[in-house]
């Protein structure tokens, strides 16, 4: 293993930046947010969580897909212009790391996104162990182990230096440009003692032993069905800031938009939560919150369980720390899991 | 605190159980200190009533729904919420006679978010005394100024006073003179250019997740603008970087008059964006220009921008003033 | 080139049909001059004029025509008041196509066949129809039950009138919702009508029109003796990709787009009803 001083760490993010996009975590006026580091970027890898999770990085809010030209009664349509950047995304945290492999599944399986694809290829995903999870977590209830996340690199930030570890080819050939600015550590104790210190914090988080049995498709009409949407759904304004910082939610909705130089159609984030999600010319099935809501909650626990064998959660708590109305994916969970079943 | 909450509960189970009211809104317990939610309750469940530091949420816009549904309800307003539930009422969008209102007192709500600022991380409960808060966390207890960690609206408090009620618990409060415009001065009092790279900086932060205009008491348009895919400003995307500042200033002007500055806004904002200075600055200059008003006070006082006075300022004077 | 799916290729429509006061039916040929693509009766294809906006239709051609694909629209929408102003040599933006299509191949071989429809909801149906004409030693006895608000709404009633009524084991019945001055035929809902005709309840039956309909064809089918297994019919939700990801158009854990749009209605009653 090798490591850095946590002091030297600028010097590692410009050599990273030389050839790569590097984005990064970094605190902008209080808030933390993964953004392209540029010399002299406020980095903040203390700060648990993101309040955006890391998807932007593959799955930007709004993506252009193609130009039209349009002359008459003739239609033009533009190249598809797929990213090249050679990207590197450093600081990823368990539950962020986990979600790419969620969001490949919907991505990536028949028809493959192409624009989600090439930056899933062009980038390298540098993971950071989480010294001190926090009371929202819940990530261990999905199998995450957030004191060693799954990435092509993984570190640990422990008494000032960070740890270094590749996991995979990619992995390698990013140590291979940058591994001058290391030392060799022989610090495996003190690594491997930290993870087991994070464990035993996670071990006792209020939601880490959350009881998911009966999320299946077995039970989903069950699910469905349950009187408890109205009281778990009654003050869900309707937003969607669950949505836009969960980190595999990965709904949009395709637009046009008239430039000069023609038409750009692009696709943006969309949220299940909105009022006009469904709606359309003859109609709309999901009129109410309460549907919308239920939507939310039976796509991430039942439908999407029921299509490709996970969750489509992390247990990353920021939807517990963000909702305005402090609804949550664990308050669902809890109220209609087997623990607490309809009366 | 506990006194509160353990009265409130008292009385809405009284009122329950007489039948004057048969519902109330509130605030239900949640699993830690910070996440109690707005909700409704029957004499069933009326033990998960909960009255604590983190009730900031605003109950009034939620009667627009539910005080036109059957039975009347009983409402919790803190003294800056009655502003927006009498702003409601003089735009005819809730109810009064289904709606039983008992005027809570407050002394300011904490900000979950300003936690982080001084690295409270994993918080499990909080206590105050005086001034003082106490966060028992993961990591251990700590101790901050409750002022430091209270949200934006609460430091700008307009007063312990309540302007409607059918009942109060606690004692009648008193009106206070706020410093809100101080930070609408400082922005006056910017360049040009540093204004635009201020507004900048805090709207291109915006995700569009609409967080403030659904919880805003005065954005009550049944379907709005945004959300009309015909109208073809329609995004919920920043697309572009003037898209966002198009959303947040066409809303400002939208509630401008109406605006109570509940600064539920700013509350729910994700991404801590301070949009509560863009309403401020509507109210600013509509109290230079028009005289003192402050939305919400009565049901009765027309508004500036709703009325029109001989006296009334041309815009060639405030040309002319360099306003 | 590896294209995205989201990306479309460029049609030209080549024929416009006024079949109704607010349906014409759009005849479409890739740049070429052929069909754009092949497809499976009862799947749909995006079409869109860029800075108007994409929606899905199904396909109303049968894939026996070698030509090109036709697309039956009702004027509803921004997308498709722009398809019904536009003149033909027009050319427009075409993807697809999607989704699974009437089990044509399989399930419906060698079955009696009978088709109900309401409204606009022909279009999806005259594809596997006339599939079934162009294959018709594959297939048993085939009827039709066609309702509309009036005569003037029969949608392809031309070729109801000129090819369907005559072909070889073939009966059609047509009915209107209110009398007209010009219609000497059956008046009434075709949920009743379904009842009043005794169909043979041994025969596989697909639905397509309004909910409102398919409803109450669904129970009065029922009452005759069908079973939900032997019945179709196929949803129409908003779509934005087609291709399982933008995530409205689910029906619980299946995708119109993708696990549709044609669902029996032994599989479909086992589903959230949020269609």
């Amino acid at each position: 293993m090798m490591k850095i001083s946590v002091k030297n760490l600028p010097e590692l993010y410009a050599k990273i930046a030389e050839e790569n996009s590097l984005y990064i975590p970094i605190n902008n006026k209080g808030n933390v947010n993964f953004k392209k580091w540029e010399q002299g970027a406020l980095v903040d890898l203390d700060r648990l969580k993101t309040v955006k999770s890391a998807k932007d990085v593959f799955f930007p809010q709004s993506q252009d897909l193609v130009n039209f030209e349009v002359n008459g009664k003739e239609i033009k349509v533009g190249e598809q212009v797929l990213p090249t950047d050679k990207q590197v995304i450093f600081g990823v945290r368990g539950c962020d790391a986990k979600s790419f492999e969620i969001l490949d599944m919907a991505f990536l399986e028949d028809f493959g996104d192409k624009f989600y694809e090439a930056r899933r290829e062009n980038t390298t995903i540098i993971t950071l162990a989480c010294g001190r999870p926090d009371e929202a977590c819940f990530c261990k209830v999905y199998g995450i182990d957030a004191a060693d996340p799954k990435g092509d690199i993984t570190t640990w930030i422990v008494d000032g230096y960070l740890y270094w570890m590749p996991n995979n080819d990619k992995g390698y050939d990013l140590t291979a440009k940058v591994k001058d600015l290391f030392a060799l550590g022989n610090d495996d104790d003190k690594v491997e003692a930290y993870k087991t210190e994070i464990r035993s914090i996670i071990d006792k988080l209020p939601y880490s032993h959350l009881n998911l049995k009966g999320f299946d498709a077995e039970h989903l009409m069950e699910k469905f069905d349950s009187k408890k949407w109205n009281e778990l759904s009654e003050a869900c304004l309707g937003c969607g800031t669950c949505t836009f910082v969960c980190p595999t939610c990965q709904c949009y909705d395709i637009k046009d938009f008239k430039t000069n130089k023609g038409v750009e159609r692009f696709r943006c984030w969309d949220s299940c939560m909105f009022s006009d999600f469904t709606k359309c010319a003859h109609g709309n099935p999901r009129t109410t919150q309460l549907q919308r809501f239920r939507q939310r909650f039976m796509h991430k626990l039942v439908y999407f369980h029921s299509n490709h064998g996970v969750y489509s959660c992390v247990g990353c708590g920021r939807c517990v720390q963000k909702c305005p109305s402090m609804l949550n994916i664990v308050k669902v969970i809890k109220a209609l899991g087997e623990d607490n079943k309809d009366e | 605190m506990q006194k509160i909450s353990a009265e409130m509960k008292k009385r809405a189970s009284e009122l329950l159980a007489s039948g004057e009211v048969s519902r109330v809104i509130g605030w239900a317990e949640g699993d830690f200190c910070y996440d109690c939610s707005p909700a409704t309750f029957t004499a069933e469940n009326i033990d998960k009533l909960v009255y604590t530091d983190f009730c900031g949420a605003n109950l009034s816009k939620y009667l627009i729904k539910e005080s036109k549904k059957e039975g009347k309800i009983l409402v919790f307003l803190k003294p800056c919420d009655t502003y927006s539930f009498n702003q409601l009422i003089q735009e005819h969008r809730i109810v009064r006679e289904n709606i039983y209102v008992i005027g809570i007192p407050c002394d300011g709500k904490l900000d979950y978010d300003k936690f982080k600022f001084f690295d409270i991380e994993g918080v499990l409960g909080a206590e105050s005394n005086g001034n003082e808060l106490t966060v028992d966390t993961i990591y251990g207890k700590k101790t901050v100024n409750k002022e430091e960690v209270m949200l934006e609206k609460c430091l700008c408090c307009k007063g312990k006073k309540h302007m409607v009620y059918d009942e109060l618990i606690g004692e009648e409060g008193e009106l206070k003179e706020s410093s809100r415009f101080s930070m609408v001065e400082k922005l006056e009092a910017m360049t040009e250019d540093e204004r635009y790279a201020f507004w900048q900086g805090e709207l291109s932060k915006c995700i569009r997740c609409n967080a403030c205009r659904n919880v805003c008491p005065a954005c009550s348009c049944e379907n709005c603008v945004f959300d009309n895919p015909e109208s073809n400003i329609a995004s919920k995307a920043n697309a572009n970087e003037f898209e966002e500042k198009l959303f947040h200033i066409i809303r400002a002007w939208h509630v401008a008059g109406r605006c109570t500055d509940c600064g539920e806004c700013s509350r729910v904002c994700p991404q801590n964006i301070p949009l509560h200075l863009l309403n401020r600055k509507f109210i600013k200059d509509m109290n230079t220009f028009y005289g003192e008003y402050q939305a919400g006070e009565d049901t009765e006082t027309r508004a500036p921008l709703n009325s029109y006075k001989l006296n009334d300022r041309e815009a060639y004077e405030f040309d002319k003033e360099g306003k | 080139m590896n294209k995205d799916a989201l990306i479309p290729s460029v049609g030209v429509v080549t024929d416009i049909r006024k079949d109704t006061p607010d349906v014409k039916t759009f005849r479409v040929v890739g740049l070429d001059g052929k069909k754009p693509f092949e497809h499976i009766p009862g799947q749909c294809a995006f079409l869109s004029m860029p800075g108007v906006g994409e929606a899905l239709f199904s396909i109303t051609s049968s894939p026996t025509n070698e030509e090109y694909l036709e697309f039956s629209i009702k004027k509803c929408g921004c997308v498709t008041e722009w398809l019904h102003q536009m003149e033909v040599g027009q050319q427009i933006t075409i993807r697809g196509p999607y989704g699974n299509g009437f089990p044509v191949e399989t399930a419906f071989k060698g079955k009696d066949m009978v088709f109900i429809a309401g409204g606009i909801g022909l279009a999806p149906l005259r594809s596997v129809i006339n599939y079934v004409r162009d294959k018709r030693e594959n297939y048993g006895k085939v009827t039709i039950v066609y309702g509309s608000r009036s005569d003037a709404d029969l949608v392809d009633y031309e070729e109801i009138k000129n090819e369907w009524i005559g072909e070889k084991d073939f009966n059609v019945y047509l009915t209107i919702d209110r009398e007209t001055e010009t219609w000497d035929g059956h008046v009434g809902f075709v949920p009743n009508y379904v009842k009043d005709i005794g169909l043979d309840n041994t025969a596989t039956a697909v639905l397509c029109g309004p909910p409102i309909m398919i409803k109450f064809t669904l129970a009065n089918l029922q009452e005759l003796g069908f079973k939900t297994s032997q019945i179709y019919t196929t949803l129409e939700l908003k779509m934005k990709c087609a291709i399982g990801k933008c995530g409205r158009c689910n029906v619980g854990d299946k995708y119109v787009c993708k696990d549709g749009p044609v669902f029996r209605c032994d599989e479909l009653n086992e589903l959230p009803n949020e269609y």
